[in-house]
């Protein structure tokens, strides 16, 4: 089947999609964006994590299907041009990088709490938003110190 | 596979008449993990992601709360967190965000899974299951809806329009086992209703059966235990009592997450911490 739909501003379609297929298995091998990594293929670890018309869903329990004329946001959408987004500039600063692998899932999550949250979110808050993504590196306390340091950021800006 | 994608909920229903075989597809977070690890082939996918009247929820007539087969956990939690206090507790120790913005309560009643979070706190607080097929509506009361593992009592023509929930009329409250506070699968689950205009007591025994059940005995008792008026504090020996008949209610067995005997151990353990909890907020709240 043919499958349209807008990924990082940019109008896209597929032909020959398997209906099985999902909406991570498109970006990566279809779309050209390799940005959303596959590990577990079953929700578990949050590295295909997409925005999903504005919302951070798992890109692998996403039959691609169900993205037609819906609007998909990967990591490799959020910087301007040269510009890192706040969050991926954040993550530099701090180490939060080891293999990069959860990388993008974790930059991707972290922004939709940045961007929902007010103020600086209290540390409880970034670990149960962050609790859905995996880093087997187990670099978890440079991430919290990228999450906070992006928040103050923006907080302040 | 075909990929069936209904605009309207009529559409939907006439697609599922045609092609009872289709699998229904709403959050994903079930029917895509079975297809991305190859344990299930669906012949269809019907897509429910499209079908606007899903989406949202309403008070029914008859006072209860009618969600939305289309309603994620993360929209339950933000907007029926105060009337549906118990449903919204477990709905947070689903997945992680990224499934609670997907995954859905009918998603979890289509799947039934002995393990699902949702069934607890449904069965405590009498939910009723609206299905519907082309032939017309029919509701469900949600101790009939179970079948088995893993089944339920849908016929193959009929998909979830919704779950009638009453609004919480006492305290309510779900306690879960499991290895961490994200990403696990109930080892055990327990959820508890206190109904005080009624005087009676509603409870959900999770992932120690072949299906999600209550337990009708220890309801009966603890209901005839309480000091409603008065309001006084719940003696160990009631306490202790009712931990033992909830556990007895179940009927678990050994499996990769945990043994019988532990769950067993634990179902006694969350039926008395949950009703110290409820009966602590009924004591506060004079």
């Amino acid at each position: 089947m043919r499958v349209n739909l807008t990924v990082n501003g940019e109008k896209m379609s597929a032909d020959d999609v398997w209906e099985g297929e999902s909406l991570l298995y498109a970006l990566r091998e279809r779309l050209g964006l390799p940005g959303a990594k596959n590990a577990c293929e079953q929700g578990e670890c949050g590295s295909c994590t997409v925005y999903l018309d504005d919302v951070p869903v798992c890109a692998c329990l996403v039959a691609v299907g169900q993205a037609e004329g819906r609007s998909v946001v990967t990591v490799e959408g959020l910087a301007e041009g040269e510009t890192l987004d706040e969050v991926q500039q954040a993550f530099v600063e701090c180490g939060a990088v080891q293999c990069g692998f959860c990388t993008p899932g974790l930059i991707v999550q972290a922004h939709s709490l940045i961007a929902s949250s007010p103020g600086i979110p209290e540390d409880a808050e970034i670990r149960e938003a962050l609790a859905g993504n995996l880093c087997r590196c187990t670099g978890y306390e440079k991430i919290l110190d990228a999450v906070r340091l992006a928040a103050a950021r923006k907080a302040a800006s | 596979m075909d990929f069936l994608r209904p605009a309207t909920w009529a559409e939907a229903l006439a697609l599922k008449a045609e092609r009872p075989e289709a699998t229904p597809i709403q959050g994903g977070t079930d029917v895509m993990v079975e297809i991305n690890l190859d344990k299930g082939r669906p012949a269809a996918l019907l897509d429910l992601n499209p079908v606007a009247e899903l989406r949202d929820w309403s008070v029914g007539d008859d006072g209860r709360l009618r969600v939305g087969a289309g309603v994620s956990y993360t929209r339950l939690i933000e907007e029926l967190g105060d009337r549906l206090p118990g449903l919204a507790q477990a709905s947070r120790t689903v997945g992680s965000p990224q499934i609670r913005n997907r995954g859905t309560v009918a998603g979890n009643l289509g799947a039934a899974s002995p393990a699902g979070d949702s069934h607890p706190p449904l069965l405590a607080t009498g939910a009723v299951v609206e299905a519907a097929s082309v032939r017309g509506v029919r509701m469900i009361p949600i101790g009939e809806f179970y079948t088995g593992v893993k089944r339920n009592a849908l016929e193959p023509d009929e998909l979830i329009r919704a779950v009638r929930v009453p609004p919480a009329d006492g305290p309510q409250y779900f306690s879960k086992i499991g290895t961490r506070n994200a990403m696990v699968i109930a080892v055990c689950s327990f959820s508890l209703a206190l109904h005080p205009s009624r005087r009676a007591v509603g409870t959900g025994i999770g992932s120690a059966a072949p299906t999600p059940r209550r337990a009708p005995e220890a309801e009966e008792f603890l209901a005839g235990e309480l000091d409603w008026d008065g309001r006084a504090p719940v003696s160990e020996d009631t306490a202790r009592r009712f931990g033992e008949l909830v556990a007895r209610a179940a009927a678990p067995i050994d499996d990769v997450r945990g043994t019988r005997d532990y769950r067993v151990h634990a179902l006694a353990v969350m039926a008395r911490r949950t009703l110290g909890w409820a009966w602590r907020d009924y004591g506060r709240a004079i």
